[in-house]
């Protein structure tokens, strides 16, 4: 697939049909790959890569890459096409200067993950089926695919690309996934053990904003973080309700637009399972409004800004056990 | 820093009964920016704002809390006092210490303590406070009433004798409403006819009126004042400025079979029709769905009958694009469909009729010639039994109203008298819950039913009604006050059917972003003291789109709702709502969250230039808000991701300000 993916892009900005290509480059470990931009072949020859370790979503990146002149080339897996789809509905992609490649997934571990299990000297890591093979210093490992995988990719949503221009490899299906499990099973504690659960998990952050700042849906020009006017910013820091609070906020800002990738979860060096609020948002989304995915249809009206007469009331929260 | 003054009204005892009015003054002396505090019985009377005007001028104060009565009363009167003392009016915020704490508690301890935290959430925003300066719009001098029944007529006759142009929409043929179905009306017993076909022509003659009939509104933009229509005005095949009435078309017309809706389907009329002889515009018709000519392609008689070439096969819907400065809602009724009230035969049996049928069963112009005659079989009925509240005063069955339909016990009533005034040979039983006659000359006119035409009231509901084989009604029913079972042998049963807003009423309400009840009637600004406007600026309401009336109810609302917009008409310029939404360009994402939730299509975007810090230029997509179309509902500085979007005088930081100050410990 790598080759593919090269190959197609010398093409293209050999043609001049596109002026850049947004990939992934190999850093100083294997697993230390991140995004970046491609002007020429020798860029690519030297750097670009397309392996188990690809996680991280490009679409945000095309906010600012396409607003420059000429054409951008993104690689976009399935997951991602969910939050390219979700920009352009918001007008924050210039869509007429991407050029789209759908290229399909399945499912990227991590550094963070591999280590966690015990892997250390990692060369390299291939998966074929439900075997994973990591390669390291001190020879090949072999681990369950299930054991290596986050669980955005266990539960993943979709193998089907919502939009591209052209595709490499076959597309794939919408899944019948089970990634509202955990959000059920948070649903049934009892408020205070609910509570308490979320206060052990935010009490880690160290307030880094990188989860903010993956988040393909927090491209706000100036977020109110940073915004002293916002009459937030302060709030956020008052006490060691701090980060608590700081995360609440973001998952409301959010709400109604996330698309699931799990890349805050991702990036989160405190291994906070943060997209878990935003999948319980979609959760109520659903139940309350009708089946909706952000990102799955750039035509479809957001519930919470689209009104009908079929629209839960307020009172749904004290119906739903809420405290009165 | 602002030097601010605070107001605490005891409102007689209203608020001092439950709230210590010196503890709140005194209390709020020491907030901060604070410069003066007294209380005072009457803030709203002419003393009252007297104190208000010395202490701004005395004290130099820059921003004024008033701890009184729910803004919607008083914040104008002492928006206007602040503004003769020479503050800007929006530099005045009210805490309402009345509705949401005096009235509501009866702990005077506890009542002070919230009265406190009302004030300082007041201050606290009074601190953030900007003078606002309102701007103003053009009225368009011209009126749209949407419906053309005696509600609509009568609002036009009115707002048109004032000297201002209006527009008669309505979607039947003809003007005229219900009404035109009516033969005679309580309680004077005039013919419905004879009080209202004046009426219709007087519209038809006036030169400010145009009607626009067999039309419906397509879309409303705009607000009060500036309201901007598209009216369809459907096809008729027919060229309304060539057709003379003649009829000669709707006598030829081979198709003979169609459902007159005029007489409720109780007789036929052809495809080509005028709905009766008074109709106005008093021009033809032809129905596309049973015509065939434009069906098949094959027949066009009436094209070769017409001696004044009207008909048009081609005619095609006509958009019409007008401006107006008010709208008059005036959708009217409809009767409740009965098809869940099987116990009483209504689909059974042809002699089972609904009320306003039963008006066309007595009306000269109708299907019998104004002869009694049982739909069945077309002989003289001897027993009528009249059904009371059909769907009216229902419990929550999910088959009827909950509310009175208000017009039924007169109504039968009339039915019952003039039935027994022409056949003394019938036998008449009326079934009620209750009869509720108020109103003028009411009562006496149900009294006279009773004691001068002997017709038997009987207090009880019809459980049965079952058409036997040999064309009788089986009624079985109870006798409350006597406490047993009756059994009526009847050749006719007439149902009381409730009365429901016109189903046209709930889109157009989406339309107008007019609101409604539960019930789809339009909401009133005040159940009592602005009983004729809606909520929405610039629409008013006019007859039974607002709830059940009878005819001269309808025609006194008629005409306040007319003197509403005569008196909005009147205007040359608008003064326009200061508290705007204003977008801040520089944070704005362009992500159209706003546009979406805005309900007054304010909000705009534009892709516009931009000097970047790096000191390159970039084009961003940003919101922009008509200042003249936002009404402040603030809908879009929620869904603003980013926090771009904000209200002038309800703005971000000035909300957050309160809540922090309500949230303070003491």
């Amino acid at each position: 697939m790598q080759e593919m993916m090269i190959a197609k892009a010398r093409e293209l900005l050999k043609s001049g049909a596109v002026q850049r290509v947004l990939g992934w480059k190999a850093g100083e470990f294997a697993y230390d790959v991140e995004p970046a931009v491609f002007e020429s072949a020798q860029e690519l020859e030297k750097s670009f890569v397309y392996n188990d370790f690809c996680g991280s979503n490009l679409s945000k990146y095309l906010i600012a890459q396409s607003r420059k002149e000429g054409k951008t080339l993104v690689f976009l897996k399935p997951c991602d096409t969910y939050s390219f789809s979700q920009l352009l509905a918001e007008h924050r992609i210039v869509r007429e200067n991407v050029y789209a490649i759908g290229i399909p997934c399945q499912g990227k571990t991590d550094g963070e993950t591999l280590k966690g299990k015990g892997f250390t000297g990692i060369l390299s890591a291939q998966c074929e089926g439900d075997t994973f093979t990591v390669h390291t210093l001190y020879g090949d490992k072999t681990a369950a695919r299930a054991d290596v995988l986050p669980e955005r990719c266990l539960n993943c949503k979709s193998k089907k690309h919502m939009i591209y221009d052209e595709l490499l490899g076959e597309d794939g299906e919408v899944l019948d996934s089970h990634r509202f499990d955990m959000v059920e099973k948070l649903e049934k504690m009892t408020p205070d053990e609910r509570f308490a659960f979320w206060r052990g998990e935010l009490s880690r952050c160290i307030r880094c904003n990188a989860c903010r700042n993956v988040c393909p849906a927090c491209t706000c020009e100036k977020c109110v973080f940073d915004n002293d006017a916002s009459g937030i910013a302060q709030k956020a820091a008052a006490d060691s309700f701090e980060e608590n609070m700081f995360h609440i906020i973001r998952a409301f800002h959010v709400a109604g637009r996330c698309t699931d990738c799990g890349e805050c979860s991702r990036v989160c060096p405190q291994n906070i399972p943060l997209h878990l609020l935003n999948r319980k948002f979609i959760k109520d989304i659903n139940e309350l409004y009708g089946a909706y995915q952000a990102g799955e249809d750039p035509d479809a009206k957001s519930p919470l800004t689209d009104y009908t007469m079929n629209d839960a009331e307020p009172g749904i929260v004290y119906h739903r056990g809420g405290n009165q | 820093m602002q030097r601010i003054g605070v107001f605490v009204c005891w409102c007689g005892s209203n608020i001092a009964a439950t709230v210590d009015v010196a503890a709140v003054s005194d209390t709020l002396k020491n907030e901060p920016g604070v410069v003066f505090s007294t209380n005072y019985q009457y803030m709203c009377s002419e003393s009252g704002q007297n104190i208000l005007k010395d202490a701004i001028r005395d004290y130099q104060l820059t921003g004024v809390v008033i701890c009184s009565c729910s803004p919607r009363m008083h914040e104008a009167t002492f928006r206007k006092a602040a503004a003769a003392a020479g503050l800007n009016p929006y530099m005045v915020e009210i805490a309402n210490i009345r509705e949401q704490c005096s009235w509501i508690h009866k702990d005077k301890a506890a009542g002070t303590e919230k009265a406190i935290i009302l004030g300082r959430a007041a201050i606290a925003k009074v601190h953030l406070n900007a003078p606002l300066t309102a701007g103003e719009s053009p009225v368009t001098k011209r009126a749209l009433v949407i419906g053309g029944g005696i509600a609509g007529i009568q609002t036009a006759l009115d707002i048109a004798e004032a000297g201002f142009e209006v527009d008669i929409v309505e979607k039947q043929p003809t003007i005229g409403g219900k009404m035109t179905q009516l033969d005679k009306t309580f309680p004077t017993l005039d013919c419905a006819a004879c009080i209202l076909t004046p009426k219709m022509v007087d519209c038809a003659q006036n030169e400010n009126i145009s009607i626009y009939a067999y039309s419906e509104v397509e879309e409303v933009k705009g607000f009060v004042g500036n309201f901007h229509v598209k009216i369809r005005k459907k096809a008729r095949y027919v060229d309304t400025t060539k057709c003379t009435g003649c009829g000669l078309c709707t006598e030829k017309c081979p198709v003979k079979k169609v459902s007159n809706e005029f007489n409720l389907g109780l007789d036929n009329r052809r495809a080509v029709y005028i709905p009766f002889a008074q109709a106005v515009p008093k021009v033809a018709t032809i129905d596309a769905d049973h015509c065939n000519m434009l069906k098949s392609g094959k027949c066009g008689l009436c094209a070769k009958v017409c001696t004044a070439g009207a008909i048009d096969y081609k005619q095609k819907d006509e958009i019409i694009d007008r401006e107006y400065g008010a709208i008059v809602v005036a959708t009217g009724y409809q009767p409740i469909a009965l098809d869940k009230y099987d116990e009483f035969a209504y689909s059974q049996s042809k002699d089972v009729v609904t009320s306003l049928e039963f008006e066309r069963l007595t009306n000269a112009a109708g299907p019998t010639g104004g002869t009694l005659l049982r739909p069945s079989d077309g002989t003289h009925p001897h027993t009528l039994v009249f059904v009371q509240c059909v769907g009216s005063r229902c419990e929550d069955d999910g088959r009827g109203k909950s509310y009175c339909s208000k017009i039924c016990c007169m109504y039968t009533a009339k039915h019952a008298m003039l039935v027994r005034e022409k056949y003394p040979d019938t036998e008449v039983y009326v079934f009620y819950i209750d009869v509720r006659t108020p109103g003028k000359n009411f009562d006496e006119f149900y009294r006279r039913a009773v004691e001068e035409y002997g017709v038997h009231y009987i207090k009880g509901m019809v459980g049965k009604v079952a058409p036997r084989a040999d064309g009788k009604l089986m009624v079985q029913a109870c006798d409350l006050l006597a406490n047993e079972q009756l059994h009526i042998e009847a050749d006719m049963v007439i149902l009381a059917a409730a009365i429901e807003p016109d189903p046209s009423a709930r889109h157009l309400a989406t339309m107008l972003t007019a609101s409604m009840d539960t019930n789809d009637f339009f909401t009133e600004a005040h159940p009592k003291l602005r009983p004729v406007e809606s909520p929405t600026a610039g629409i008013f309401l006019s007859g039974v789109c607002q709830g059940p009336k009878d005819i001269p109810e309808t025609v006194s609302q008629a005409s306040a709702a007319a003197a509403k917009a005569i008196g909005l008409l009147a205007k040359n310029k608008l003064t326009c709502n200061p508290c705007v939404a204003h977008s801040d360009e520089w944070m704005c994402n362009g992500c159209s969250a706003c546009e979406k939730v805005c309900p007054y299509g304010a909000i705009t975007y534009m892709d516009k230039e931009f000097r970047m810090p790096d000191r390159t230029t970039a084009i961003r997509r940003v919101a922009s808000v008509n200042p003249a179309v936002c009404q402040g509902c603030g809908a879009c500085t929620v869904a603003c991701p980013s926090g771009a979007m904000d209200l002038d005088g309800f703005s971000n930081s000035q909300i957050m300000a309160e809540v922090d100050a309500i949230c303070k410990m003491k």
